[in-house]
């Protein structure tokens, strides 16, 4: 299995020379690295090539890596009924650089897109509608990134008074508990507060 | 009536509407009765389970994928546990493979059952549901002797299943499939020649193979559509390998095709449950149903009372949680309604780093708008109920 997709690797990187900038096979699985500028082009020649019959559209997300430069990694799978195998597309991207929209090679790509752009605030340029979809109306920043807290920030409750719903800050009773449960034997940097002075000397 | 008394109105379907199943909200851009545009708005049911599972453990975040499709939660529990075995590299001992095939089909059974008696009472049948819930109740007792759990499984678990079943259960579920076949054999004669039916559900919210692959379609839909795909004989998982089962596939792509398929599936899954329950009483099947490998999955309570090193695992397992392995894996399983995935991003630590649901409800609910448009209103209902959706897993 790992064989097939190490040659559909190389056969991939061969049809798409400068566009695909690499690939690797990992548990099973086959993951081609593209430039975000060329994801159209990668996308069609995917599903058209007779070689590669990537009809089925799977799925489109993202994942951040804050401490990089391109924080976002823009993620597809796909598919090929004929072929009976998978691909993972990746392509790297930050805050403010767009990436082209698939909705013109896979139709269904729109809700994804819309709901990578709400959650990691990732832009797709000539995407119809790019609105928000699965948070509120008026929802303000990106759940999804690793900078936002999980508690996030407004809660909603009904106000009897009002006789609407109001929304307001979120009041925690208890403070997050986030544990670390790292091993202090495995390269972990704790700073206790208190210590920097011992240090300074 | 004149031509200029025709208006154009827009009008919200749900958030609560009987047949949206769930907290659907439809802006309809009507033409008379005519849909020219359908734009959901969905959403309302979000409950930030990706951010949530990235703040728990590979065991406590199980339990979330039961609230996704909670009309068939076993399914969606098994594809996350497919994803952390993956990663991990371990196998599941047969008799766990079988019991999760066994509660699959099961689920599977059950998902239809709620999906074509609700959908015909969306479009004027009332028997249907008072026919088919009987036995649903029956499979929730199932889960619930299983798992202690009607619902909300969290039985199967990284490694396998929680715990072994009872022969009781496994003589009681033999019995039950029969009835349920007869109750199958009830629901065809009560609708498949229905005449109302056929004019509710024939060539109603059509979609070609070719377009459904782009969409993203999968599950039921896109062999109604034509495309003999079933991940279970595809990409095998577990032991689907060795069942005998039959794929059923339609022709024109349309909700009365889904049904006809989902009603054949219902009686190929019960043809798995027989094959596995089978399979259940022989000699190669006794023993653990979860893997030994105690770093992943926890010792036996009676061990823990005599081992010091059950206990240390025990106490690590449920404050630390097991380490898994730095990688990316795609793992997708055939639930009901289509190929359920899960993207999991791991950074080496005891948490998932990013855990992305690929629901199927949200790739066939996109599509609405493309399928319903020039259809009558009151087709909306049908098409909603073809589409299989339920909101938990949809909005996540």
């Amino acid at each position: 299995m790992d064989d097939r997709l190490d040659e559909l690797g190389q056969a991939i990187a061969r049809a798409l020379p400068g566009v695909v900038t690499g690939y690797t096979v990992a548990v099973g699985e086959l993951t081609v690295t593209a430039a975000a500028a060329e994801i159209v082009a990668v996308m069609t020649r995917l599903r058209d090539d007779p070689a590669f019959q990537f009809v089925a559209f799977v799925d489109a997300t993202a994942v951040d890596w804050p401490q990089r430069d391109k924080r976002f990694d823009v993620v597809y799978h796909l598919m090929s009924p004929t072929m009976n195998w998978r691909v993972r597309i990746k392509t790297e991207t930050d805050e403010a650089t767009p990436v082209p929209s698939i909705i013109s090679v896979f139709p269904g790509a729109d809700w994804f897109e819309r709901e990578v752009f709400d959650l990691y605030g990732v832009v797709f340029t000539g995407h119809p509608d790019l609105r928000r979809i699965l948070t509120d109306y008026g929802f303000e920043g990106h759940p999804l990134r690793k900078d936002f807290p999980l508690t996030g920030f407004l809660e909603v409750r009904w106000d009897d008074e009002q006789k609407r719903v109001v929304y307001e800050k979120v009041q925690l009773g208890q403070e997050f508990r986030n544990f670390d449960f790292l091993s202090p034997w495995e390269g972990t940097d704790y700073v206790l507060p208190g210590d920097e002075k011992a240090k300074a000397g | 009536m004149g031509e200029a008394s025709v208006r154009s109105f827009t009008i919200n379907f749900g958030p609560q509407h009987p047949s949206a199943h769930g907290v659907l909200r439809l802006l309809l851009d009507l033409d008379g009765e005519v849909i020219e545009r359908a734009d959901p708005h969905i959403g309302l049911l979000h409950r930030g389970t990706e951010k949530l599972i990235e703040h728990k453990t590979y065991l406590q975040a199980v339990p979330y994928f039961d609230r996704l499709d909670y009309s068939a939660p076993m399914s969606q529990e098994h594809v996350f546990c497919m994803a952390i075995e993956k990663l991990l590299g371990i196998t599941v001992p047969r008799r766990g493979q079988l019991l999760r095939v066994l509660f699959l089909e099961l689920t599977r059974v059950k998902n239809h059952i709620l999906n074509i008696t609700t959908g015909a009472l969306d479009i004027g049948a009332l028997t249907p549901p008072l026919w088919g819930f009987e036995f649903r109740e029956q499979i929730m007792g199932f889960y619930e002797r299983a798992s202690g759990a009607r619902m909300h499984a969290n039985y199967f678990r990284p490694g396998g299943v929680h715990q072994d079943v009872p022969q009781k259960l496994l003589d009681d579920i033999e019995a039950f499939c029969d009835p349920c076949l007869a109750m199958i054999d009830d629901l065809d004669t009560l609708l498949t020649g229905n005449r109302i039916f056929k004019q509710r559900m024939v060539d109603i919210g059509v979609m070609t193979l070719k377009d459904a692959w782009g969409w993203g379609y999968s599950g039921p839909l896109i062999r109604a559509a034509g495309g003999a795909w079933d991940l279970r004989r595809a990409q095998p998982y577990e032991c689907y390998d060795e069942m005998e089962f039959d794929i059923p596939v339609g022709k024109h792509g349309d909700c009365y095709d889904r049904y006809l398929v989902r009603m054949e599936e219902m009686r190929q899954s019960i043809r798995i449950c027989k094959q596995c329950l089978a399979k259940l009483k022989l000699p190669d099947a006794q023993g653990a149903v979860l893997t030994e490998d105690n770093k992943v999955t926890p010792p036996r309570r009676g061990e823990m009372k005599s081992s010091m090193e059950a206990l240390i695992h025990h106490f690590k397992l449920f404050t630390e949680g097991f380490h898994v392995p730095a990688g990316e894996v795609y793992a997708a399983a055939e639930t009901p309604k289509g190929e359920l995935g899960v993207y999991l991003v791991s950074d080496g630590t005891n948490k998932p780093y990013k855990c992305k649901i690929r629901a199927t409800g949200f790739a066939h609910l996109s599509s609405i708008d493309f399928i319903s448009k020039g259809h009558m209103l009151a087709d909306m209902t049908a098409i909603i109920g073809s589409l299989d959706l339920v909101f938990g897993e949809v909005d996540r």
